[in-house]
This record gives structure tokens, sequence and C-alpha cells, in this order.
């Protein structure tokens, strides 16, 4: 009798034990760090992926989790590589107690390769200033998101940049733009919109391809100097981007003319360059810098606890570092409006966040609670549309830190939506999809 | 004209800068018959090693002679560690080692001194001469002037250790004839240490130009892929070769780009480097100063 009891008692406190491991796993959100920490491409890779950790750190630190919920994830190296990417992803998709909750391919090229996996799974393809720029479309993209601003955005609000500078619009007719583009799928995305808006403000457009990775470039600016163009827009990547900046000073062309994309803005891309950099401009949808609340309770709540996941603290602050908050944020704000449609305190499944990413509406008064006025723009997405935010600041490197410059300007939605629509709708068709039925605007 | 003029000379001028890295594979080939897969990477080890000294606050000269005897012990480990048990292995069996090696060097480095990039100076500006540029209208770089100094001065003091020292004598002998430079008592494993010091040191010199054009960063692994082109037509066992075949490449390169880019969308100077050396391999398969290989039958 005594041994039947004392084996119940036993199967008793295993299963107490299961259901208790059980409930600890249903508190847990689990969101995988798919990025890269070495490879050429390692300094975004690693600072991104370090600002998204310790921002799940410092929720888990300072809140207790969303509602109670902590967040929980694994690196996987993907070195910036499709294979490795899509390996990555096989992963850590049914990783418990939901499986991923979304997943930042951080490559465009991985991006792509996940577009109808992360469909058929119902995990969501998160790509913030990055990836398939036509997936704004959310009627025929609905587990992709290109959230806060797409490349076609960004380049809309490149020239708006350069026509303020020149003193209007109607200024730009017989200006010259050559756009420097890394020859790749990613460099030669912003082309049909430059184009666009060259026949439409009449000034014109040089586009000059420089070959991976984009460590010789004297030819392209030989041709430069030959064009003599007013402005030049660098679509750059790891070193083509100082080698670019470098190449400039070589031909006496002004920094202060040359803007770069959010890929050839961080720290990383013009301190390489020394003083040759000085002057140089580039596009943002984050902001450099330590003064604001979010990191700074980063700092208190992570790495005064000696569990910040930068060895290099000086990288605190810097571009990429940002950029990777600001991927924590989204995913922080997509679990949380999840939760509060499908249950406060519980582990939101791909689908569910799915919802609250298509919900997400961080307005300015939520900045405002999260620490984070100025860094990130306010995001409001919906069925419709799965960009967001659509607007870019503009920051200038002083030869030692970015100072901005600008406010957040707006991109020319009414040039670039329609054509994601129209782009999105021929992939439709290809794909044999039929578009969901989202109300415009919400 | 002008323009014609500045591009030709830029792009001699760029050639030197790829010989500079073809250097490395010539000395290490040449010796022990080995295709180094890793002198990319040893560039790479060798500019981050230097320029993570300078950032420590060391004195120029002292992290140089510093990062040198990381490149000469890397030379000295890599004999005895990857070749030595290898010797009499079919080539491709080295070539494979050196593949492994590639991949070794870059881990060690950033794992030793971090993935951040870093910028490079030497007290020369990668900036147009004004007064060339003012009396000709031509945009020569000071620093690429330099560089072609360094790359000259570099061809000259390995032509001098090659013929007039006792070890570059002994190379010699180890490069026409394994067997008869074994057989009046050279030491091979000797040799090769020595050769894989000297192109540790050629690296590093490779490093600090290229590092100071571009960064430092983990993108110099690929000067590699521009010196293969330069090989291939040079000869893969010529020094000067390696100088003939970086101007002819350089040249060649930029002039398509600029002359023929334009007509098929650009980009084309990477892959263009290549047609020209294939051609070459077609009518000259040693290279240019590469040894006519006679075997009898």
């Amino acid at each position: 009798m005594k041994r039947t009891t004392l084996a119940l008692a036993c199967i008793a406190l295993a299963a107490a034990g299961y259901t208790g491991t059980a409930a600890a796993q249903a508190k847990e959100q689990f969101v995988p760090a798919n990025f890269y920490w070495v490879g050429p491409y390692a300094p975004g890779g690693s600072g991104i992926a370090g600002g998204m950790i310790d921002y799940f750190k410092m929720i888990n630190n300072k809140d207790g989790g969303i509602n109670g919920v902590k967040f929980t994830w694994e690196k996987c190296e993907t070195e910036y590589n499709n294979g490795k990417g899509v390996e990555c992803y096989e992963r850590s998709k049914k990783h418990p107690p939901t499986g991923a909750t979304l997943i930042h391919p951080l490559s465009t090229g991985i991006t792509y390769s996940l577009i109808e996996k992360g469909t058929a799974d119902k995990i969501p393809i998160v790509s913030i200033g990055y990836g398939r720029t036509s997936a704004a479309d959310g009627r025929v993209f609905p587990y992709v998101f290109p959230l806060i601003t797409t490349y076609w955005s960004q380049a809309t609000a490149m020239i708006k940049f350069i026509a303020s500078k020149e003193g209007g619009t109607a200024k730009l007719k017989g200006k010259k733009i050559v756009l420097v583009y890394h020859d790749s799928a990613y460099g030669k995305e912003p082309h049909a919109v430059l184009k666009k808006e060259a026949e439409r403000y009449g000034f014109e457009l040089t586009l000059l391809a420089v070959p991976h990775p984009g460590n010789e470039q004297q030819s392209q600016w030989l041709q430069i100097r030959q064009i003599k163009p007013n402005w030049v827009i660098l679509w750059g990547w790891g070193v083509m981007n100082p080698t670019a900046i470098k190449a400039a000073a070589k031909i006496g062309f002004p920094r202060d003319h040359m803007i770069g994309v959010w890929w050839s803005g961080a720290e990383e891309d013009v301190i390489p360059a020394g003083s040759a950099a000085k002057g140089y401009i580039a596009a943002g949808f984050n902001v450099s810098g330590q003064n604001f609340p979010v990191i700074q309770d980063i700092k208190k709540y992570v790495y005064a606890k000696n569990e910040g996941e930068m060895e290099d603290k000086s990288r605190i602050g810097s571009i990429y570092y940002n950029r990777g908050v600001v991927f924590g944020i989204v995913t922080a704000e997509a679990v949380r409006k999840a939760q509060e449609h499908f249950g406060k305190g519980k582990s939101m499944t791909g689908e569910q966040v799915q919802w609250g990413l298509e919900h997400l509406n961080i307005s300015a008064a939520e900045l405002k609670k999260l620490g984070a006025t100025g860094f990130m723009q306010p995001l409001k997405t919906s069925c419709y549309d799965h960009e967001g935010g659509g607007q870019v600041k503009f920051q200038q490197w002083d030869g030692t830190k970015w100072k901005v410059i600008t406010d957040w300007i707006t991109a020319d939605k009414a040039l670039v939506r329609p054509m994601i629509e129209e782009d999105a709708a021929k992939y439709a068709k290809e794909k044999g999809i039929t578009p969901r039925d989202c109300p415009k605007g919400g | 004209m002008t323009f014609f003029i500045e591009v030709l000379v830029g792009g001699l001028l760029a050639g030197v800068m790829y010989s500079l890295v073809a250097l490395g594979f010539v000395l290490i080939y040449k010796a022990s018959g080995v295709f180094n897969f890793a002198q990319g990477a040893m560039v790479f080890l060798a500019a981050l090693t230097f320029v993570s000294l300078l950032e420590m606050n060391w004195n120029f000269w002292l992290a140089l002679l510093v990062t040198l005897v990381v490149m000469v012990g890397v030379g000295v480990l890599t004999e005895r560690i990857v070749l030595r048990p290898l010797v009499n292995q079919p080539p491709i069996t080295l070539f494979m080692a050196t593949i492994g090696l590639t991949f070794v060097l870059e881990g060690l480095s950033q794992m030793v001194w971090g993935s951040q990039p870093h910028g490079l100076e030497l007290g020369i500006a990668d900036v147009p001469m004004e007064w060339l540029s003012q009396k000709w209208n031509i945009n020569i770089s000071k620093f690429d002037l330099f560089a072609a100094a360094v790359s000259g001065l570099l061809v000259a003091a390995l032509a001098l250790f090659f013929q007039k020292t006792r070890i570059g004598r002994a190379l010699r002998a180890v490069a026409d004839d394994h067997q008869a430079a074994l057989a009046v008592g050279i030491s091979l494993q000797h040799i090769w240490a020595i050769v894989w010091a000297v192109a540790g040191f050629v690296a590093l010199v490779a490093g600090m130009m290229w590092g100071v054009r571009n960064g430092v960063q983990y993108a110099l692994t690929f000067t590699a892929l521009k010196a293969l082109p330069v090989l291939i037509l040079g000869g893969f066992e010529s020094v000067p070769g390696a100088i003939i075949g970086g101007l002819i490449i350089g040249a060649s390169e930029k002039l398509a780009e600029v002359y023929l880019g334009p007509y098929v969308g650009g980009g084309i100077e990477s892959w263009f480097a290549y047609v020209i050396a294939l051609l070459f391999l077609l009518v000259r398969p040693q290279g240019l100063f590469g040894e006519k290989i006679i075997d009898r039958v």
C-alpha cells in the first residue's frame, strides 16, 4: 500500500512538475534572433541584434515582460546567407511554447526566401527598412511587414530633401542626380521610383552600378567627375560605403551633396572613411544617441547588472544599436497589442502576433511612454497598409557623431502607393493569390 | 583626351594595389608550389592587428614591429602545423589546407579584435594633387602615388632578396627543384617558414595600403579576388609578372567600365578583369612571365 502511495505521489509530483514547466513555458514569448555576428556585414548584424536583445532584457527586468510574459530568444548565425537564413527559420519556427512569434530576417534576400514559408506557417516576416517594398500591400502579403519606411518611400523622401536644399521642387528641373548603387536586387530597388521622380520633376538621373563588394570604385567616381552632378545618392552596403565616401573626396565631390540610404548611414560607414566623411548626409528611420529614456533604461536595467549584449559599450546608442532597439519596440508592441485582443498574460502565436502587427498604433503619446520620443516615428498599421510610417530623418556626420538636420520628412505616398499596389497585384496574379478584402486606410 | 588619360593613369595606379596582394601569392607559389588561398585573410589579419594596436595608443613603429612579429609567427606556425604534415601530398591537398587556413585566420582575427570596421590614416591624404588638377585638369591622388612607390620599393627589395642573399638563392633553388635543393642540404621546412613569413610581411604592407583606401574591415579578405586575374595574367611564379599583370588588369578594367560599361548597364569591371585573364590563358597558359612547362614523354 505504502509503495502504491509512494508511486502515486511520485506520479503526482512529476505531473505537477510537468504542468509547472508547461505553465512556465506558457509565460514565455519566443522571438528568434536570426542575425549575423561574423563576416563582412557583422557590424550591422551584431549591432541590431544587440539592440533588440537588450530591449527584451530591459522589458523583462523592468516590467517582468509583457503582462508577465517574458521574452526569450535563441541566436542563430545566418551569415547574411539565404540558405543559412532559411535553415535558422526552420530551426526556430516550432520553438516552444508557441513557435516563433515573428522573424526579423535582416536581409532582403532571406526575406524573399521566407515570404511564402512564413505565410504558409503563419509566422510574420518583419522586414524593418528592407525587404520587398510591395509587401506593404497587406491584402496580398498578409504575413509580410516591411514596416516603418520602405525603400521606395525613402527614395521619394530623399528627392524631397534635395528639393528643399535647392529651393523647391521647381528648381529640380535640369539638375543632375547620380545614383551610385550596389549592383544587386537591393541596389536596384529604388530605380523605378527615382526614374518616375526624374520624369516628374525634370532632373537628369544617372545610374552607376558598383559590383559587389564595392571595394574598388575608381571608374564610377571618374564618371561622376565627368558628369558633374549636383547630388549623389549612395545606395551601398558594407565596405562599399566608406570606399564611396573616400572616392568622392578623391575627386573633390562635396560630401554635403552626397546622401546615403539608411544602410549607408551608420558609424561603421563613416569612421573607416576618416576625415573624408565629414559633412556626409544619410537618411534614417531612427537616430543615434544615448540621451533617450529608453536607452537610459537599458543601461539601468541591463548594463548595470552586467547583462548587456554589447562587449564594446561605446556602441550603445549607435545607429545600428538603436535600430535594433526599434526592432525590439515594434516586436514588443505587436505582442502587447495581440495580448490586448487575445488575452493578457498569455503567450501569443505567430497568427495572433500577425493580428497585433496589423493593428499597431504607436502614437506620439505611446512613444513618450516608451521613452522613444524623437527616437523613432509614430507607427500606425492596418490590414491594407503594412508599412505604417513612411517618414525619414536626415542626419549629417560632423567628423565624430551624427547630427540630425531635419525633422521627419514624409514620403510621397501618392506616388509610391499605386506602384506598390501594381507590383503586389502582379505578384498575386503570378502566385494565384486572391487579395484579402481590406478597407483602404483602415 | 584628358579624361582618357585620367582613367588610364587611375587604372594603372589601381592595378598597383592589386599587385601588392598578388605578390604574396607569388612568393609562396614560387617557393612551394602552393596556391595560398589564405593570402586575403592574411592581409585582413595584418591590417586589423596593426590598426587595433594603433587604437590602443601604441607607437606607430612599435605597432608595425609587433604586427610584423605576429605575421612572421603565423607564417612559421602555418609551416609547422599545416604544411609540414602534408609534405609530398598532391597540390590539391595543400590548396584545400589553405582554404581551411583562410577560415581559421578570419575567425581568429575577428575573435581577437572584433568585427567592427576601423579607419586607418598614414598621414598621406587620399586627395587629388592640386597643381595637377589646376594645370592639366587631371586628378591623381597623392596616396595612389605613394602606394605605387611603396610597391616599387617592395619589388626592388624582393628582387634584391631573391638575387643577392643566400636565403634568396636557396629559395630559388627550392623553387626550381625541391629534390635537388634537398640533395645539396637546403632545408625545405626552413625555406617554407621563411617564405611564409615574407608573405606575411607583404600582406601587412598590402593591408596597410588597402586599409587606408577602404578602412580596415572584413572586406579586406576580398582583395584576394582582385589579385587572381593579375596572377593568371602575370604568371604565378613571377614577381615582375605580378606588377605588369596588375597594371594591365587595372588599366583595362577601368577603361572597360568607363567606355563599355554604359552600353551594357555598368558594373562590369570585376568580371571584365577575368575576361582579359582568360583571353591571355588561351594564348599563353603559363601567363606573361610564368615558366613554360615542357614535359618529356
